[in-house]
């Protein structure tokens, strides 16, 4: 494997936990990737933090993801990849919710891309995002009922 | 949108349906453009017409298997997708893929590169109406599509690219006939600049089109050309080798312009820069050596080995049967696609099959610049915006 080692790993790691040690819940590295995890009422703040901090400067939110972990609480793990041009450095920030609670903050206010990427987690997990400016379907049409990329949605649909 | 009653002598928007069955939406894309006269007021993007539930089909497949479900994301550029899916697939297993396989890796996929820019450079012609260059790219296309079909046995979805390195060895003569290919190509490549660059009505169309900044393209998390025509020199090849490019000698192309012309510029530069890597990567390919890593367990036995030893037919059966776990974890691999950044994240859960398996889609999150692209341009000028975004509708629905 030949992707660029997270050298620079453990400088963001120490940034963000003299920001804030809370934000920090827990830090895994595997494969050469960097994953911080963040407590869900965090996640903006940290996602501010590694914007507009000089030292970290992650000016392009690549991706989020979800993933349902059921039976597992808390259920959804939220995933975002994060890439700082300037400095060629990846981190991932990871931050889980309940399936009773499913709302996390949007990330539209830091990274305006934000928008569709939580557009179709809403769509197939059923995950709000507060704050989101225009929170509807995006892949599935509008009166479709149920979030297909759940665990415990059946493959071959609902009929 | 407007909705109000008009008093008399004022006017009011038209909404009105551009797709989803268009000639130049590139695909089943349906965009509800409001509009003042021919004047765009705002583009409003509506997806979802060839979602196929990809990512949910691959939670139900082994890792191998998956693997045919990857070529069909992006169709434009299927050895892409295998290639980002077994790289996220090798890093949580751990593979380290030879050297021989990685090159093999890198000219296939720079065909494809090459291949994909050739449907984008003909569809966007003509819709621009330079329709005599859709028939010389799409000529140029087919040499590509024989090579894949010698390598493969398929033109389009080829699956070559498979977990540990790839399908089979190169067939034999295939020296020749990559050779024959690039050394005719540059004179081709020349030929479609002559009939576009130095044109006035194909640069009346293009320049000036669809501008947006670097700032907002970064903040919309454009990749790709796009980005790279607004003067952001960021290339995964380049920023994040992966599979031996940093070997590779080649040049980023960028602009500063970013407009409808500049991306014309840039993608037209990376075919000529994707043309030297697949020189440089056929005198790399020896003629004889691994084309698959070894892991037992993992990667499927020569077949001379599992029709004579014992161990290998276990294995095979084991893999084709069973299938094959890695251990619990995520991984996020990325690689430069002719439309951007993409990106396979898969997550383990330690079964045989995947738990998760998301696709970044650069035309998906590309598409979103389309509506601050076209606001207060032309109906004429949302075509040519669609067109420079250069999006598959397959990645964008999934």
């Amino acid at each position: 494997m030949t992707q660029l080692a997270n050298a620079n790993a453990s400088v963001v790691v120490e940034r963000l936990r003299t920001w804030n040690a809370q934000a920090v819940q827990q830090v895994i590295e595997y494969r050469g990737e960097t994953t911080v995890v963040v407590p869900h009422h965090l996640l903006l703040a940290t996602a501010k933090q590694c914007k507009e901090n000089p030292d970290l400067n992650f000016d392009l939110l690549s991706d989020a993801t979800c993933v349902d972990r059921f039976p597992i609480e808390p259920r959804f793990e939220l995933n975002y990849s994060l890439v700082s041009i300037p400095r060629r450095d990846r981190l991932r920030l990871r931050t889980s919710v309940s399936a009773q609670q499913p709302v996390v903050d949007s990330l539209m206010p830091i990274w305006p891309g934000a928008n569709w990427l939580e557009r179709e987690i809403f769509d197939l997990f059923g995950i709000h995002f507060e704050g989101h400016t225009d929170l509807r379907r995006i892949l599935l049409p509008e009166g479709f009922e149920g979030f297909p990329l759940r665990r415990d949605f059946p493959t071959e649909g609902k009929r | 949108m407007a909705t109000s009653e008009t008093a008399l002598g004022t006017t009011k928007a038209m909404v009105l349906n551009m797709g989803p069955q268009h000639p130049s939406t590139h695909g089943v894309l349906r965009v509800l453009l409001e509009l003042d006269g021919e004047n765009v007021i705002t583009a409003v993007p509506d997806l979802g017409y060839l979602h196929t539930g990809i990512e949910k089909s691959c939670e139900d497949k082994t890792y191998a298997q998956a693997i045919t479900l990857t070529d069909r994301i992006d169709y434009l550029n299927p050895l892409g997708n295998n290639l980002v899916y077994c790289l996220a697939v090798e890093k949580l297993l751990g593979l380290e893929v030879p050297k021989r396989a990685q090159y093999i890796r890198v000219m296939m996929v720079e065909l494809q590169r090459v291949s994909s820019h050739l449907v984008w450079l003909g569809t966007h012609a003509l819709d621009m109406g330079a329709m005599s260059v859709m028939l010389y790219c799409f000529r140029e296309r087919e040499e590509i599509l024989k090579i894949f079909e010698r390598f493969s046995g398929q033109r389009m979805m080829t699956s070559y690219i498979r977990i540990g390195g790839v399908a089979v060895q190169p067939p034999a003569g295939w020296r020749d006939q990559v050779k024959r290919f690039l050394d005719m190509m540059p004179a081709r490549i020349d030929e479609y600049e002559a009939l576009l660059t130095e044109n006035r009505i194909w640069q009346g169309r293009l320049k000036g089109v669809g501008y947006l900044s670097p700032e907002t393209l970064i903040g919309l998390s454009t990749t790709g050309p796009g980005l790279r025509a607004a003067g952001v020199a960021f290339d995964n090849r380049k920023a994040f080798p992966y599979s031996s490019y940093e070997e590779f000698d080649f040049n980023v192309v960028t602009r500063t312009e970013s407009d409808c012309f500049a991306r014309y510029l840039v993608r037209v530069g990376e075919m000529r820069e994707s043309l030297k890597i697949i020189r440089q990567a056929m005198d790399k390919i020896t003629d004889d050596g691994p084309i698959k890593t070894e892991a037992p367990g993992i990667v499927p036995p020569q077949r001379e080995k599992m029709k004579t030893e014992m161990e290998a037919l276990i294995y095979h059966f084991k893999i084709f049967t069973e299938g094959f776990s890695p251990p619990p974890g995520e991984a996020f691999a990325t690689v430069e696609s002719p439309r951007g950044e993409l990106g396979c994240f898969v997550a383990s859960d330690g079964s045989p099959k995947p738990l998760r398996v998301h696709f970044r889609a650069p035309s998906f999150i590309n598409l979103q610049a389309l509506p601050f692209m076209v606001q207060g341009q032309l109906i004429a000028d949302t075509v040519a915006c669609i067109g420079t975004i250069d999006i598959v509708l397959g990645e964008v629905d999934r």
